[in-house]
């Protein structure tokens, strides 16, 4: 008997494709799990619509339910449900553990180049706010990199969306 | 075809074969960070082209990767402005420039549409434009004074006129700060589409069908 409960427990093991310090269920992007005997549908938000890792997260999800005995639906939901505010305050801090600075919390309006480049960020190792921007865009569509003046070493940024 | 399915296919052709030729400055831009940022923004303008698609797809019962490479050229129908080849930085910036622009124009109307699905999806995407913008001001905010720079935005004006639909286009003048021109319309097919869908379909050609 595959229960709601089971599910979501299932989901919270599976890593990031690409920060996998954090589960899915941290990231905030499985929306909702609804259990119908051995049928399991899960809404998912993708980060950004350019994630590459996608297709990765639908089969491990996919996988995870198979091994309950269920059978899953994933349907990727693309609307604007997902912002980094859902990022869990456990994954804020997972993420700061592995030297990511977790992203700022999402104001009115849209992220704009002066605040990107305020005091506002902190370095996840020596915890400074002497940062600067370097490049806002970083190795996924996610992350930007700045950089640490205090102890002088480049970190990345989850960004705010 | 019906109307929407066009529009939807209109705005996902622009994302992806912009993003195609972004992703072509991938290893020769002219430094290391915008290496990255171009890289990044192609990317991401190729998820915006899949999601696109796959609206489309629904409607038009196929599959996003089936719009995406298995048309024919002239069956795209991408602004003009997407497909040219520019290997020089300044023209490359202020298409970005100009496209942003027209882009942001186009997604704030279908925000305010009465297509909820597609509503949803736009400001989703608007979230993400975001950081695009803030890449594209901060060129132009750089390189305004630059006349290799000014020439090319002038050269390209009637290419980001036909990226939006006649009624948009003085909003697009406004904010950029020039005047109406005839455009360059969507539906006339520059070469450079064709020998850019030779290169960009080459390996699925080679394998109709294939599971990749």
């Amino acid at each position: 008997m595959v229960t709601a409960a089971a599910v979501w427990a299932a989901l919270d093991e599976i890593p990031d494709p690409e920060i996998p310090v954090i589960s899915l269920v941290d990231l905030g992007v499985v929306r909702d799990v609804a259990v119908d005997g051995e049928h399991v549908r899960i809404e998912f938000t993708p980060t950004f619509l350019g994630c590459p890792a996608l297709e990765v997260m639908r089969r491990a999800m996919e996988e995870k339910v198979a091994e309950l005995g269920g059978q899953a639906d994933v349907t990727v939901i693309q609307d604007d449900s997902w912002s980094t505010d859902r990022i869990s305050p456990a994954g804020r801090e997972k993420l700061r553990e592995a030297g990511f600075a977790p992203p700022t919390p999402r104001a009115a309006g849209a992220t704009t180049l002066v605040q990107l480049q305020s005091k506002a960020f902190r370095c996840p190792y020596c915890g400074s706010t002497e940062t600067r921007l370097e490049n806002i865009f970083g190795p996924t569509p996610c992350r930007s990199i700045r950089w640490c003046e205090s102890c002088r070493q480049p970190f990345e940024q989850f960004k705010t969306i | 075809m019906n109307a929407r399915a066009q529009r939807l296919l209109a705005i996902a052709d622009d994302e992806l074969i912009l993003g195609w030729r972004d992703s072509e400055w991938t290893g020769i831009a002219p430094t290391l960070e915008e290496d990255v940022a171009f890289s990044s923004i192609a990317q991401n303008e190729i998820g915006h082209a899949r999601a696109l698609y796959e609206l489309a797809a629904s409607e038009l019962g196929t599959d996003a990767d089936a719009l995406a490479f298995d048309r024919r050229p002239d069956e795209y129908r991408c602004a003009p402005l997407v497909e040219l080849h520019l290997m020089d930085w300044a023209h490359t910036i202020a298409r970005r420039y100009l496209y942003e622009e027209a882009d942001r124009v186009r997604i704030d109307a279908l925000k305010a549409g009465d297509d909820a699905e597609l509503a949803g999806l736009a400001a989703k995407i608007d979230r993400e434009e975001t950081y695009h913008r803030l890449h594209a001001e901060m060129w132009a905010g750089r390189l305004r004074s630059e006349p290799r720079f000014r020439d090319a935005v002038e050269e390209l004006w009637p290419y980001a006129l036909g990226v939006l639909e006649p009624d948009q286009r003085p909003e697009l003048a406004r904010r950029v700060g020039l005047e109406l021109v005839d455009a360059n319309e969507r539906g006339e097919h520059t070469p450079e589409l064709t020998e850019l869908w030779n290169e960009m379909t080459e390996v699925r050609r080679s394998d109709p069908g294939a599971t990749w």
